[in-house]
């Protein structure tokens, strides 16, 4: 029997993205990023196992522009999973699903990672 | 009428050829993920520009190495569960995506293995 191409619904592209639909992504992609995050993290614990010379090694890098970069990224991936990661488990919990609220929180989310990664950059600036 | 044959209807499980395991393991770890991730960056932050014997002192304590270890082995058991997700639902070849799945799982645990004698090395030794 000779197949045809099954009919598909309506793919990701078709639609106007909306906030819901960008954090809902932006989820999956901050995780992926934290990932190498975590990465990064086990390299940090193991040149700090290594003793002093490999430790300066990755201070090193971490301290360079590139590497100041690459923090700044994770510390927001951090905080933004962290907080939607919470407004995941609200859902689980069966609250926030109205369109007010989920736009509400979904606001929030947005909002609350930006001060937090703002916030922790100035800490760690002021506590050098 | 279902579709479904007896012994999927008794077994219970859906296209995911699994449970509620998978789900529940993923919340449990985003729950205790949540305080871990507070201690771990007001520790960070405490710990910038610090040379490798105030990091070997910060894990000198006890209750600190455990919080890390603890922090490092769920970080990397909840980023394998969402991986093995984002694989399973992007990559379409049978193949690829087990070997995408077992690559990642193998890696998430010997890296978290290497993670976790750090942590040990800096608070024993």
């Amino acid at each position: 029997m000779a197949s045809r191409p099954r009919p598909l619904s309506p793919h990701l592209q078709v639609y106007r993205p909306q906030l819901t639909s960008v954090l809902s992504i932006s989820h999956r992609i901050t995780g992926v990023g934290l990932m190498v995050g975590t990465l990064m993290l086990t390299c940090w614990l193991v040149a700090a196992a290594g003793g002093g010379a490999t430790y300066d090694a990755i201070r090193l890098f971490l301290s360079s522009v590139i590497g100041r970069l690459l923090l700044l990224g994770w510390s927001f991936c951090l905080f933004y999973h962290l907080l939607n990661g919470v407004r995941h488990l609200l859902w689980d919990a069966g609250w926030g699903f109205e369109l007010k609220e989920a736009y509400a929180t979904g606001w929030a989310v947005v909002v609350g990672s930006g001060v937090l990664t703002l916030a922790a950059w100035i800490a760690a600036y002021a506590a050098r | 009428m279902s579709l479904r044959s007896p012994l999927a209807r008794v077994r219970g499980l859906g296209s995911a050829k699994d449970g509620t395991h998978h789900w529940w393991l993923q919340r449990l770890t985003a729950v205790a993920l949540v305080p871990l991730t507070l201690w771990f960056v007001v520790g960070v932050i405490g710990h910038v520009g610090a040379d490798q014997a105030a990091v070997k002192a910060w894990m000198g304590s006890p209750i600190q190495a455990a919080l890390m270890i603890a922090f490092v082995a769920v970080a990397f058991h909840h980023g394998q569960l969402g991986m093995q997700v984002v694989i399973e639902d992007y990559v379409h070849a049978e193949g690829w995506k087990i070997a995408g799945i077992v690559a990642v799982k193998l890696a998430s645990a010997i890296l978290a293995l290497a993670a976790i004698v750090s942590v040990l090395r800096l608070a024993l030794a």
